[in-house]
């Protein structure tokens, strides 16, 4: 049988193919490009080979950053998971509160991010700001802008109050998804309220829980907006997090091929962790 | 041991989902809820459950009254349309979850699990989990849990109806087994007639909220004491139309097909129903009628045809044995066994044997 050959076909691909080079695959390879060599400006390049890559590894500046990140990171997610299954499990299940918590929640989703950064930069100012003033007044020496644990304590604070809503909306869509069957048949059973939460309702989230985690490991690791406007990596250096320290390194220094290198090492810690995460959680998972 | 729900009567607001119902189950019974979706089945069985209470009215087993006694407290189980079971417990777990709660030593458990593992089927998947399942196994699973833990009452809500076909009929044949040397009272929901006559026991028929006959599933069959019980008691729906009675003679108004009957009935008009499976496309009975008709559509299934026609302005369908093909829109002669009619009054009575 002859097949016709019919090339048309590609009109349809080239869009695609144009719009994914344009805004992922040729900035991306600049980047590659950037972290091979050496410029001094004037569109005069060096080939350096891996000199960049070996110098970030290398560097005590990268680790302290990696480190304050893995550590903000794991805060985070070690509060908002359980924090919002909690409030997904305490939501109203019908009527009108329904509606009601479910805009609430998403509210803290609406405000954009720099918007975030400003207003609790305000909220906790230590002289005028609501939080920091009350906490003042209650006889805690508070003062996020001079105390490296205090910007670590707003940084965070702001974080849960941002992000949380993301996790109790994709849990409580989690639960509305199980049939009240499953109550039913636990209540026959006798089943007492943590073993419906641990037998019926976290394997039933887990899917949605997996992308909450994720969704939430990647914001957290890529976080860049609020604690630049909250307190620009500081006090010193105390809550330069990856992004923070990135852009000081590129924009701030000029040091563009330390920084692509660093870029692409970041990309690629970020891209390995979601794999490994995604494959060990889907692993036990069947059909259905 | 019985099951008597007296006066019970479901509210949920305005709208009334039970109406005021009596029913006694006795003893070591399998018991049939005929009805279609949103009939009340669910909400009835929940009800003699105890997951939900009555509005007004009283349940009483065993001669004490259980009304809000909690559902732990009742020694039931309870099998679900869908297929429940703990996502992440194999299929031993599963089955030994309702007597790990209740304290069961593991020697014992060990024991019960496997046996009603073996009587089930399930012994080669033990330590499977429940998405690692077939449908069919799911469903079994779920039935053994509900039969290991020695309910008194067992109650099934439509556990076939999300089965594919061939799953379906080889675990309702299995069904009246499993239950055959239990001290226990089963009921069974269902929409569909033929689970109701291959399960046998005992049958209510429900509509809209109300139970409209309970007796033996046979007698229920065979003598529905109103069309309604009929109507809910048949599938495909039984075919309805009014007739005429003159001395000895009966007539359908809309065609000119009479027959002779022997009874004291007053004079007047009726309604007859026909199953469709006495309406043939060959003679059967002592006393077969002749009705002709237009063909709608005709289905033929392995050994089955069934063929709705057109007569006067009524739509009939009639069901035969063997493959008849008819071609839509043909003209058609068929037979009615008159010896199975069932005549019901103005108020929708059974008269047949007036």
């Amino acid at each position: 049988m002859n097949k016709t050959v019919n090339q048309k076909a590609w009109l349809f691909v080239i869009p695609v193919f144009v719009l994914v080079a344009f805004n992922a695959i040729i900035p991306l390879m600049t980047v590659v490009n950037y972290a091979f060599q050496e410029t001094f400006g004037n569109n005069v390049f060096m080939w350096e080979g891996t000199r960049w890559f070996k110098q970030i590894l290398l560097s005590d500046r990268f680790h302290a950053a990696l480190g304050r990140q893995i550590l903000f990171t794991l805060i985070i997610l070690f509060i908002q998971i359980p924090l919002g299954i909690f409030i997904a499990l305490t939501m109203p299940k019908e009527g009108i509160g329904v509606s009601v918590c479910l805009v609430l929640m998403s509210m803290p989703l609406l405000i954009p991010w720099n918007v975030v950064g400003a207003m609790w930069n305000i909220f906790a100012l230590p002289d005028i700001g609501f939080l920091g003033h009350s906490l003042n007044a209650l006889g805690f020496d508070y003062n996020f802008t001079q105390q490296s644990g205090d910007a670590w304590f707003t940084t965070v604070l702001m974080d849960v109050w941002h992000w949380t809503s993301l996790v109790v909306l994709l849990s409580y869509a989690g639960l509305r998804s199980i049939q009240p069957a499953y109550y039913q048949a636990a209540e026959i059973d006798g089943a007492s309220r943590w073993s419906v939460f641990r037998h019926i309702e976290l394997p039933k989230m887990k899917k949605v829980l997996t992308i909450a985690i994720l969704l939430r490991f990647m914001d957290s690791f890529m976080i860049y907006t609020e604690p630049f406007v909250l307190t620009g990596g500081g006090p010193g250096n105390a809550t330069a997090f990856l992004s923070i320290d990135l852009v000081k390194m590129a924009l701030g220094q000029f040091d563009l091929g330390p920084a692509a290198a660093m870029s692409l090492i970041y990309f690629f810690i970020v891209l390995t962790v979601c794999w490994v995460f995604y494959n060990l959680m889907m692993k036990n998972e069947g059909q259905s | 041991m019985s099951l008597e729900l007296r006066n019970v009567e479901k509210k949920i607001g305005q709208e009334t989902h039970i109406y005021e119902t009596n029913l006694k189950l006795e003893k070591n019974t399998i018991n049939v809820l005929l009805g279609s979706t949103l009939a009340g089945k669910t909400t009835l069985m929940q009800i003699m459950a105890g997951l939900d209470k009555p509005t007004n009215g009283e349940i009483w087993f065993n001669e004490k009254n259980v009304t809000g006694v909690k559902v732990q407290k009742r020694n039931v189980s309870m099998v679900y349309q869908q297929f429940i079971n703990y996502p992440n417990f194999n299929v031993y777990d599963n089955i030994a979850s309702p007597l790990k709660i209740t304290g069961v030593d593991s020697n014992e458990i060990k024991n019960r699990v496997g046996k009603v593992a073996e009587l089930l089927k399930l012994s080669p998947m033990l330590n499977k989990r429940p998405n690692e399942l077939s449908g069919g196994q799911q469903q079994r699973t779920a039935l053994a849990r509900a039969l290991v833990k020695d309910s008194d009452l067992i109650l099934l809500d439509e556990p076939l109806a999300n089965l594919d076909f061939k799953l379906r009929e080889e675990l309702r044949e299995e069904l009246p087994k499993l239950f055959e040397d239990r001290d226990c009272i089963v009921v069974y929901a269902t929409t569909e007639p033929s689970d109701a006559l291959l399960i046998g026991g005992y049958t209510a028929t429900l509509l809209e909220g109300k139970i409209v006959q309970h007796g033996k599933t046979l007698e229920v069959y065979n003598k529905p004491n109103s069309l309604q019980s009929a109507q809910v008691f048949s599938d495909p729906p039984m075919n309805i139309a009014k007739i005429k009675k003159l001395g000895e003679v009966c007539s359908l108004i809309s065609d000119d097909v009479s027959w002779k009957i022997n009874s004291k009935l007053k004079d007047g008009e009726y309604k007859v129903g026909i199953r469709p499976h006495n309406i043939t496309t060959y003679k059967e009975g002592s006393n077969s009628l002749e009705i002709s008709g237009k063909v709608l559509i005709s289905e033929l299934s392995g050994s089955e045809s069934l063929i709705h026609f057109t007569n006067g302005d009524l739509n009939w369908v009639s069901l035969s044995n063997g493959i008849h093909q008819k071609n839509v829109g043909e003209q058609t002669k068929l037979f009615m066994n008159s010896d199975e009619f069932l005549y019901f009054d103005e108020s929708n009575k059974l008269v047949n044997n007036v």
